[in-house]
């Protein structure tokens, strides 16, 4: 069974998978931009694997144009979850 | 008239060590890095080097490349910051014979346990043979031609051979070249043990009586090229010169070299006529040598056919009696290797050597190194890889 979702288990979620892409976990917020944490297409790649397995969310290619923050992956992630 | 081209740094992580002086000095006091027939680099811990994203985005294969890369980039004098050509002359040729095979077999494992959905997506870019040279075209920010270079245990020789033409015909003015191999796992030792060609003793030495096959090894080995008169324009103190290369095929089978060595001779006659010398002028041969029964008695026959007279007096030893066979970067390796005897008038020894075989009767270097007989004239060398596939490549490298 997926994991419940909510924005705070999300951002769990993300907050401890970054720091394996070599994110610093003190520069993990809500607001901080994945172009500023050095998060590229190939970390968003296996971020959203991560995700799925535990949200049963799927984020795909085109879904990178609408994502700018951590906070826009944790919004996406509910949004479709729910 | 063709541009003359320099090696202005080199960089190697090996069995021996971190680092391309580790490898010289370890190997010509006579040390080995090979245990328990093996040839692991096991003083290499990718977090010394690199940060946590650089290590995770790269096969162990890339991870060597760029290591020997900083420190070849490094000995050059080069500033990452501010390169010392245009960027769109700098290129990168590096070699592998596998590639990124511990990425792949992780990957079929996952798929088998866990299926389709969790093969992780860095498996491509990580496993693909052209990954080092892309990488290292990233990390130095080199924007001329880049490429990896696929011929077996010639590939890295293969790739320092290309690179030198690409100065040479005014295509660069330098490049950044090399090899690296990372094939110690389980799929790649038992493909290699069934196939027969490794040492069943364990033992790596070449060109003995009693030899049995290959002791697999894993490193890499980076160079910096230029164009001589640009290096020295930048006041680059060279160490060596690259003087020109031979490459041909046997046309014979598909792992076994053609027994007499008649590819291999013709790739050493070809890297002399390149570099407009003699047999004569050769004073040392940096040996494929391989310790497998039918390499190292091609290779002698090859050797005494091309060189001639100058066989008898010449001295041939090999890297791999120290490091094993570090196959798509062995080339690279040994050229390193060779540019650092050259520059000390030394025939590193060939370790193990003692049961001389009927018809192979060179000198191998035995037991120590010595220094080379050159009456104060320049060290000049010959540097041989050959790989499965029948590929011959002879590089020819002046101190």
């Amino acid at each position: 069974m997926p994991a419940t979702v909510t924005p705070d288990t999300v951002e769990a979620t993300i907050t401890e998978a970054l720091p394996q892409f070599g994110v610093d976990p003190s520069e993990i917020s809500r607001d901080a931009r994945l172009e500023d944490l050095d998060v590229d297409s190939l970390d968003l790649a296996e971020l959203s694997q991560i995700l799925e397995d535990e949200y049963g969310v799927q984020l795909k290619g085109e879904d990178a144009k609408k994502i700018s923050t951590v906070g826009d992956v944790i919004d996406l992630v509910v949004s479709r979850a729910g | 008239m063709r541009r003359e081209v320099v090696v202005t740094g080199v960089g190697a992580v090996t069995p021996l060590g971190v680092g391309a002086r580790t490898l010289y000095e370890r190997w010509r006091a006579g040390e080995s890095g090979i245990e328990n027939g093996l040839a692991a680099a096991t003083k290499f811990d990718p977090t010394d080097h690199l940060s946590v994203k650089e290590a995770r985005r790269a096969d162990r294969f890339s991870q060597f490349a760029m290591v020997a890369g900083d420190e070849a980039l490094q000995a050059a004098g080069w500033d990452r910051d501010d390169l010392p050509y245009d960027r769109a002359r700098i290129g990168c040729v590096f070699g592998t014979g596998i590639g990124g095979i511990g990425t792949l077999e992780r990957g079929k494992e996952i798929l088998l346990e866990q299926g389709e959905s969790k093969v992780p997506p860095l498996s491509v870019p990580l496993m693909m043979s052209n990954a080092a040279a892309g990488m290292l075209s990233m990390r130095y920010g080199l924007l001329g031609n880049s490429f990896g270079t696929v011929s077996a245990c010639s590939a890295s020789a293969h790739a320092i051979a290309q690179a030198t033409r690409m100065i040479q015909y005014g295509d660069a003015d330098a490049v950044i070249t090399g090899g690296s191999e990372a094939a110690l796992t389980p799929l790649s030792k038992a493909a290699f043990a069934s196939l027969d060609a490794v040492s069943k003793s364990g033992i790596s030495r070449p060109f003995d009586a009693r030899r049995d096959g290959f002791v697999m090894g894993e490193g890499g080995a980076a160079l910096v090229l230029e164009d001589a008169e640009k290096a020295s324009e930048r006041g680059a103190e060279p160490l060596a010169k690259v003087r020109g290369f031979g490459a041909t095929s046997d046309a014979h089978h598909l792992t076994a070299p053609q027994p007499e060595g008649v590819g291999a001779a013709a790739a050493i006659r070809l890297a002399l006529k390149d570099a407009g010398l003699e047999p004569q002028d050769i004073s040392y041969v940096n040996a494929h040598g391989t310790s497998t029964p039918l390499n190292d008695r091609a290779e002698t026959m090859a050797i005494k056919d091309a060189l001639g007279e100058r066989a008898a007096e010449v001295p041939v030893s090999s890297t791999k009696s120290a490091i094993g066979h570090l196959l798509g970067a062995a080339g690279a390796v040994e050229a390193t290797a060779t540019i650092l005897a050259l520059r000390d008038r030394i025939a590193p020894p060939t370790l193990g050597w003692e049961q001389r075989e009927e018809g192979m009767d060179l000198d191998y270097v035995p037991r120590e190194a010595h220094p080379l007989n050159i009456n104060g004239g320049p060290a000049i060398a010959l540097s041989n890889a050959f790989g499965f596939g029948g590929h011959n490549v002879v590089l020819c490298l002046e101190v």
